[in-house]
C-alpha cells in the first residue's frame, strides 16, 4: 500500500477519534465538576447523560447563526475557523505508539514524524492566539476586545516559561523529534523506576514538568487563568458576540488545545506510550485487569440497581468492558493496543487534573497573573534550564 | 510538485505583500503581513531549511506580529483617510515604478555573481543541530553581540516606560 493512502487512513482515524474525544470530554468535564460540587450533572439525555454531547451538537447546529451589525465581517467569520484549525492541526505530530505492522506495511502510530516536531507545536501554539485576539477585535464589542487583549497578553507572557520548560527535557533527549524523545525515555532504573524525563538522571525534570503544566493552563485559557473569558467581568470575553457553530468552534478549539497540551506533556515528561513498569513484571496485563475490574463493578451495581433503569444499562456497560478486557488479552493485537492504552491513560489522567483544578481553584486577578508569569515562572524556568544544562554537560 | 508549491506560496507572499500596502485599515495590513511571514516559512521549508521555517513562524508570525496586532487593537487605530494625491505622484508615479523595477532587474542580472541553480530540498544544513553548531562556534561573537544589543533595547524600553509612571 502506498504512503499516500496509508497517511490518509491514519489521518481519518485520528480525526474521528479526536473529534469524538472532544465531544465526550465536555461530558466528562460536566460530570466531574458536578460530582465535585455534589450535583449529578447531565443525566436526562440517554443513560447517565451519555447522549448529551450529541444533543449539544444538534442544538448548536440548529441555533440561529447571528452576525451582529458593525462587525468586521471577514475577520469575524475567519477568526473561529482559524482558531479551530490551529487547535486541531498540532495533534498531527504527536506519537501515539510505536511501530506497527498493518496491511503488509510497516508504519508508526503517528501522522507525521517531523524532525522539528517540538518547534512545530510551539509555532502552531504561538500563531493560534490570533483566533482569539481577532475574534475579540472583529466583534466590535468592548467586552470582546478586552477578552482578546487579555488573551494575547497572557499567551505571549506564558509562552516564555512554556518554551523554557520544554527546553530542559530536550537537553536530556538531545532531539526535537517527538518520537525520538519518547524512545529516549525507554528503559527502567533498578528494574522498576521508569526512565521518563521527570525521573531521568542526571537532572530529573520534575520542576520543568510542573512549570510546563502551569503554563499550559494559561495557554489553554483554563481556570485559574481564564481571564479572557471571565464571566463576572467580561460577559463571555472574546466569544460574547458569537452564536451557533461559530461559538462551538471556539469551544472545540479550547478542548482540542487541552488534549494537545496533555498529549504533549505525556510525550515530553511522562514517557509517551511506554508502560508504567516493565512488561516482565506484568504491565501487559494492566489494561485487561483495569477493564475487568470496571466491568465487575458495573455488573455488581447492575445486579443491585439503585434506580430501576440501572438494572438494564449497567449490565450492558459491564459486557462492553469485559469484551474490551478480552481484546487486550489477544497477543496479536497487544503490540498495537498496549501503547495506545498507556498513552490514553496518561493523557486522560492529565485531562482529569485539568478538570479537577477547574472544580477546585478560583480565578487569578489580572495583575497576579502577570506578576506570576514574569516574576516567578520565568526565573524558575531559566534557573531550571541552566542547572539542567550544567548537569548534562558534567555527567553525560 | 515542488515547483507548483513554490509558485503557489510565492504568489501568496507577493499578493499578501501588496495587500499590506493597499489595505487602508492597520489590522488588515498587519494580517496581510502575517500572511507574508507564513508564505515565507513555507518557502524556507521547500528549500529544506526546516529550523529556519519554524523560527520564522515562532518569532515573526507568533511573537512580533502578535505584538503589532496587540498594539493596534489597544490603541484602537482607525482606518487610514486617503487625501488627494499630489500632481507629481499622479503623473510620475507609475513610470518611476517601472524604471525602478527595470533598474533592479538589470542589477540583479548583471552585477550579482552567477550562482548555481537552487534545488528544492537541496539545502542540507538547515537542521536545528547544524544551526545551533554554527551559532555557537563560527558565529559566536555576532551572536553574543546581538544578544547584548537586544538586552540594551529591553533596558531602554523599561527606562522609557518607567519615566511615564513618575
Amino acid at each position: 500500500m502506498n504512503f499516500f493512502l496509508l497517511s490518509l487512513i491514519k489521518a481519518v482515524v485520528v480525526a474521528f477519534v479526536l473529534l469524538t474525544t472532544l465531544a465526550y470530554l465536555q461530558w466528562v468535564e460536566r460530570k466531574v465538576i458536578a460530582h465535585i460540587q455534589v450535583r449529578i450533572g447531565p443525566s436526562r439525555v440517554g443513560p447517565h447523560g451519555l447522549m448529551q454531547p450529541l444533543a449539544d451538537v444538534i442544538k448548536l447546529i440548529t441555533k440561529e447563526d447571528l452576525i451582529p451589525p458593525y462587525v468586521n465581517k471577514f475577520l469575524y467569520l475567519a477568526a473561529p475557523f482559524f482558531a479551530v484549525t490551529m487547535a486541531l492541526i498540532s495533534i498531527s505530530v504527536i506519537p501515539f505508539g510505536g511501530p506497527i505492522h498493518i496491511f503488509g506495511d510497516n508504519t508508526w502510530m503517528q501522522l507525521a514524524d517531523l524532525n522539528i516536531g517540538v518547534l512545530f507545536i510551539l509555532a502552531v501554539s504561538s500563531v493560534s492566539v490570533y483566533g482569539i485576539a481577532l475574534a475579540g477585535w472583529a466583534s466590535n464589542n468592548k467586552y470582546s476586545l478586552m477578552g482578546g487583549l487579555r488573551s494575547s497578553a497572557q499567551m505571549i507572557s506564558y509562552e516564555l516559561p512554556l518554551s523554557m520548560a520544554i527546553a530542559a527535557p530536550l537537553l536530556l533527549a538531545n532531539t526535537l523529534s517527538l518520537r525520538h524523545i519518547v524512545e529516549h525515555q525507554e528503559g527502567f532504573y533498578l528494574g522498576f523506576i521508569p526512565h521518563w524525563s521527570i525521573f531521568q538522571t542526571p537532572m530529573p525534570q520534575i520542576f520543568s514538568f510542573i512549570l510546563f503544566l502551569i503554563a499550559a493552563f494559561a495557554e489553554t485559557n483554563r481556570i485559574p487563568f481564564d481571564l479572557p473569558e471571565a464571566e463576572n467581568e467580561l460577559v463571555a470575553g472574546y466569544h460574547t458576540e458569537y452564536s451557533s457553530m461559530k461559538f462551538a468552534a471556539f469551544f472545540m478549539a479550547e478542548y482540542s488545545n487541552m488534549v494537545t497540551v496533555c498529549a504533549m506533556t505525556t510525550t515530553l515528561f511522562l514517557g509517551g506510550w511506554l508502560p508504567l513498569w516493565p512488561a516482565t513484571a506484568g504491565s501487559n496485563f494492566v489494561p485487561a485487569i483495569v477493564f475487568l475490574l470496571a466491568g465487575a463493578i458495573a455488573l455488581y451495581h447492575g445486579l443491585n440497581p439503585v434506580r430501576r433503569r440501572d438494572g438494564f444499562t449497567l449490565p450492558v456497560v459491564a459486557v462492553v468492558f469485559f469484551v474490551l478486557a478480552a481484546v487486550f488479552l489477544i497477543p496479536a493485537l497487544q503490540g498495537a493496543l498496549l501503547p495506545l492504552f498507556w498513552f490514553a491513560a496518561k493523557t486522560g489522567t492529565l485531562l482529569f487534573v485539568f478538570i479537577w483544578i477547574r472544580g477546585t481553584l478560583p480565578r487569578f486577578r489580572y495583575d497576579q497573573l502577570m506578576a506570576f508569569a514574569w516574576k516567578f515562572m520565568f526565573p524558575v524556568a531559566v534557573l531550571n534550564l541552566l542547572v539542567t544544562g550544567l548537569m548534562v554537560a558534567l555527567f553525560s | 510538485m515542488d515547483v507548483i508549491l513554490f509558485l503557489i506560496f510565492a504568489a501568496i507572499a507577493v499578493v499578501c505583500g501588496l495587500n499590506v500596502v493597499i489595505q487602508s485599515h492597520p489590522i488588515s495590513s498587519a494580517i496581510s503581513l502575517i500572511g507574508v511571514m507564513g508564505a515565507l516559512a513555507v518557502l524556507y521549508l521547500l528549500l529544506g531549511a526546516e529550523f529556519l521555517a519554524a523560527a520564522q513562524v515562532i518569532v515573526y508570525a507568533g511573537a512580533v506580529m502578535v505584538l503589532f496586532v496587540f498594539v493596534i487593537m489597544l490603541l484602537n487605530a482607525g482606518a487610514e483617510i486617503r487625501h488627494g494625491r499630489s500632481l507629481i505622484a499622479q503623473v510620475l508615479g507609475i513610470p518611476l515604478l517601472f524604471t525602478f523595477l527595470g533598474l533592479m532587474l538589470y542589477f540583479v542580472q548583471h552585477m550579482l555573481p552567477g550562482t548555481p541553480d537552487v534545488h528544492f530540498g537541496g539545502f542540507k544544513h538547515g537542521t536545528a543541530l547544524d544551526v545551533g553548531r554554527a551559532l555557537f562556534t563560527q558565529y559566536l561573537l555576532p551572536f553574543e553581540v546581538v544578544s547584548v544589543l537586544i538586552l540594551i533595547a529591553i533596558l531602554g524600553a523599561v527606562v522609557l516606560a518607567q519615566k511615564e509612571m513618575e
